[in-house]
């Protein structure tokens, strides 16, 4: 027993002291913390928008926004882990196209952007979180489907992309859609592209594997377990752009997503506000804007997709 | 109530319940043998003369015992492919809950064999007989007596825990209610049969499990 | 132990000395190989390559890490006082006379015991929301973990009093004690005692099983891991991040595991003629209490 204990006792003590060390370097103030040696491609870049929090907003009839008034925050769900869409960098910062909608319409809203409480929430748990009251709106890459409408309901599109394939720079074999059979797919879990090579059958069901975020599945792509990432065009090059030498996408979009805000089912006054947001955005460039400071930085040009009302 | 049955028999819902629960059953078979293997070796090392053996199985399980199973299964699908070593998501499943439940196992041996009585060891060997016959004839058939049922309990608990490998692309029956919820059926209802095909495979082991614990516990 | 004779074998002479100390060669040689080979893998995957590691420099990194910590150990606190609470409250139904009280509390016990952890996670989490409402993740992940665990609790408990010798509770009876009385003043502490370790191993595995909470999005250590291992800009340093993350959950449960056996070696002033008895004990909980895992 004895030697039991003392073997415990330096396992432990071992496992502390490298934990130790890992959480050590708190007290050396961490110079590089704005920056400095950070990967430029980790490092968040505004589109340099200005928000300003609009005055008097009321929503008559809207639970929700009862709910973000009084508390003088709101909850937004966003994606982490998706450059030039939805990113959050090592400082802590967050940035992309996504992220500057939503902090727009928290403005909107007569929120500062800057008292956003963000939510990461992955694909899987999207209705969940908006149908339990987690979140008040959801931006981040959210395909508008009429399943979802079931759950709750969307105000856009504020984007269209198409679905599409990241493979590995130097594998050729992959060009489209339909060069998929016996190859490995992955996407997350709950997510529409999924949905579409299962229903579609591009590809065998055992080469189809799911993770909870996309950054698993490109993890799994360059470890050459799987052969291909398939999520929309938007993500995907956000992707490729952070390790150009190793990833491609392949352009052959073959969908189109409409992006939507995710609101709560029932409430319309928040939709149609949501929706007159986006309308003025698009209409005095501030759409325009954001669009060209992040997800345009890639070189591609867009322009404000109509608004579907309903 | 025809929603209820609706989970299982709409399209080819019965298809994915047969292949999820199919899977975690191989998932189970295949890592219950394996960790039975390893646990046994490990456990023969930590009650072994040698110290740098025991030395290393103790260290084996203090890790691995203070380590969330998650985090291993996390570990073997994003980090270990990382290190070069391609292994595919089943097997990886396989080998995370072999490594995790060999330490159970083990801890299990250990303490099923110092139940015997040091006596019964030193008059075996008062009467001359080899570590064959000693470990053979005389401590084995008391150890085990003790060993087998917090052996069952360790292997019902990795039965459960083969859900966990559902957060990690293994479509076995904890992974079910992911792909229904695509399809629009109820979450409630897709739960309530995977309970109820979790309770059908439990339900057995653990009522076998009170029979042997009953058997010998009249026998002793 | 080390040294003395055990029931497998005597205490070495000096030719099984020098068997064991080749065959203990023989073994550090192996195992040093085995490191040495995985260290050699991490070198030649680039594991040990700054940029891999630079992350855990940044403070918002740090901070991200202790904010993790903080809502595991949130998580497994609630969770452990309240799988306690039901672990006691069921285990005292089930030491019932009554069957009216015995029989729902078995049904409740054997249920929850019987059904995966992640399973109920994912009934709290997803059940409700058909209905129109929903549990924040975080009390889906208690709800989750107080029911298994207190299931659990509740076997060790009521296994932890009956091992008592029956005459403990008979010769207080005779002194003319009421049931409750017996429970709360000779079982109980006696059987405190040997139920420790159970206990805390129990404790042990629901601060693991918080784990879990990164499948339903609670964000808690391991959420966190996967979060810095995500980054490709660092080379998805999942190997570094998780190798951090099962450091500090080793430590975590480390220092419970080590409490606990501080705590048994206090409590127990068990005179030594008494072993005989512990023995037996030992042996019954061996038998009847559930496996922690």
């Amino acid at each position: 027993m004895k030697t039991f204990t003392r073997l415990a006792t330096v396992t432990t003590m071992a496992a502390l002291a490298l934990s130790v060390a890992a959480c050590g370097k708190e007290d050396t103030p961490s110079s590089n913390a704005g920056g400095g040696n950070a990967p430029a491609s980790d490092t968040c870049q505004t589109s340099g928008a200005t928000f300003t929090p609009a005055s008097g907003v009321d929503i008559a009839g809207s639970s929700t926004f009862e709910k973000i008034k009084s508390g003088g925050t709101v909850r937004v769900g966003v994606k982490f882990d998706q450059p030039n869409l939805g990113y959050k960098d090592t400082s802590g910062t967050r940035c992309g196209f996504d992220i500057e909608i939503a902090q727009y319409l928290a403005s909107q809203l007569g929120i500062d952007p800057a008292k956003i409480e963000y939510k990461e929430i992955p694909s899987a748990n999207r209705e969940t979180a908006i149908k339990g009251g987690e979140i008040d709106y959801y931006v981040g890459t959210y395909s508008i489907t009429d399943q979802r409408k079931n759950d709750i309901s969307f105000a856009g599109p504020y984007f269209i992309a198409g679905q599409d394939l990241l493979v590995r720079k130097d594998d050729n074999s992959i060009t489209g859609k339909d060069t998929l059979k016996g190859k490995k797919v992955c996407s997350a879990t709950g997510s529409t592209p999924i949905q579409r090579i299962r229903d579609e059958q591009l590809t065998e069901p055992n080469n189809i594997v799911e993770f909870k975020t996309y950054s698993e599945c490109v993890s799994n792509l360059l470890d050459k377990k799987v052969d291909a990432v398939t999520t929309d065009d938007a993500i995907l090059k956000g992707y490729a752009a952070q390790s150009p030498t190793d990833m491609k996408v392949v352009g052959q979009p073959f969908s189109v997503e409409k992006y939507g805000i995710g609101l709560p089912k029932d409430d319309k006054a928040l939709r149609d506000f949501v929706n007159d947001a986006l309308d003025a955005a698009y209409k005095d460039g501030t759409w325009q804007k954001i669009y060209d400071g992040t997800l345009g930085k890639s070189g591609s040009s867009a322009t404000p997709p109509p608004l579907e009302r309903y | 109530m025809g929603d209820f049955f609706g989970v299982l028999t709409n399209g080819n819902n019965g298809r994915v319940f047969l292949d999820g629960f199919t899977n975690t059953v191989e998932l189970f078979v295949i890592a219950a043998l394996c960790s039975l293997t390893l646990g046994m070796l490990l456990g023969a090392m930590r009650v072994s003369p040698v110290p740098t053996l025991r030395a290393f199985g103790a260290g084996y399980v203090n890790i691995v015992r203070n380590t969330p199973l998650t985090l291993v299964f996390a570990f073997l699908i994003f980090a270990v492919p990382k290190l070069g070593l391609n292994i595919n998501p089943f097997p990886s499943a396989c080998v995370a809950l072999t490594v995790y439940t060999a330490a159970f196992v083990c801890e299990v041996v250990r303490s099923g064999i110092n139940t015997v009585p040091t006596g019964q060891g030193e008059a075996a060997r008062a009467l001359g007989m080899t570590f064959g016959q000693v470990l053979g004839l005389i401590v084995l058939p008391q150890a085990v007596r003790s060993m087998v049922p917090p052996l069952m309990s360790v292997l019902i608990a990795m039965l459960k825990n083969t859900t966990i490998a559902a957060g990690f692309s293994v479509l076995e029956a904890g992974a079910i209610q992911d792909y229904m919820s695509e399809r629009g059926e109820p979450r409630f209802g897709v739960l309530l049969w995977v309970t109820i095909g979790f309770l059908i495979l439990i339900l057995p082991l653990v009522a076998f499990q009170r029979y042997l614990e009953r058997k010998w516990a009249v026998a002793r | 132990m080390s040294g003395g004779s055990t029931v497998l074998y005597d205490v070495p002479g000096p030719r099984a000395r020098r068997r064991n100390a080749a065959i203990g060669l023989l073994a550090l040689a192996g195992i040093a190989a085995l490191v040495a080979f995985v260290i050699y893998r991490f070198n030649v995957t680039g594991q040990f390559e700054q940029r891999r590691w630079d992350q855990f420099q940044y403070s918002a990194v740090q901070r991200e890490l202790l904010s993790g910590l903080g809502a595991t150990l949130k998580a497994a606190g609630i969770a452990s006082v309240l799988a306690l609470l039901f672990g006691a409250v069921f285990a005292s139904a089930r030491l019932s006379d009554r069957w009216i009280l015995r029989a729902p509390a078995t049904f409740v016990v054997e249920l929850f015991r019987a059904i995966p952890l992640l399973i109920m996670i994912f009934f709290f989490y997803y059940g409700p929301l058909q209905y129109g409402w929903s549990i924040p993740n975080l009390w889906a992940l208690v709800l989750g973990l107080t029911l298994y665990n207190g299931s659990v609790l509740a076997e060790i408990f009521r296994a932890g009093i009956a091992a008592v010798p029956r005459g403990q509770a008979e010769a207080g009876y005779a002194t003319g004690l009421r049931k409750n009385q017996v429970l709360r003043l000779i079982l109980l502490p006696q059987a405190v005692r040997s139920m420790l370790p159970a206990i805390v191993s129990q404790l042990v595995v629901l601060l693991k099983d918080t784990a879990l909470g990164f499948i339903i999005t609670y964000p808690e250590l391991l959420y966190y891991g996967k979060q810095i291992g995500g980054r490709l800009a660092f080379g998805l340093p999942y190997v570094p991040a998780y190798l951090v993350v099962a450091a500090i959950y080793i430590a975590l449960c480390g220092a419970l595991s080590m409490l606990a056996y501080w705590l048994q070696k206090h409590l127990s002033r068990m005179p030594k003629t008494a072993a005989p008895v512990m023995l037996r004990t030992d042996k019954e909980t061996g038998a009847t209490a559930p496996t922690p895992l």
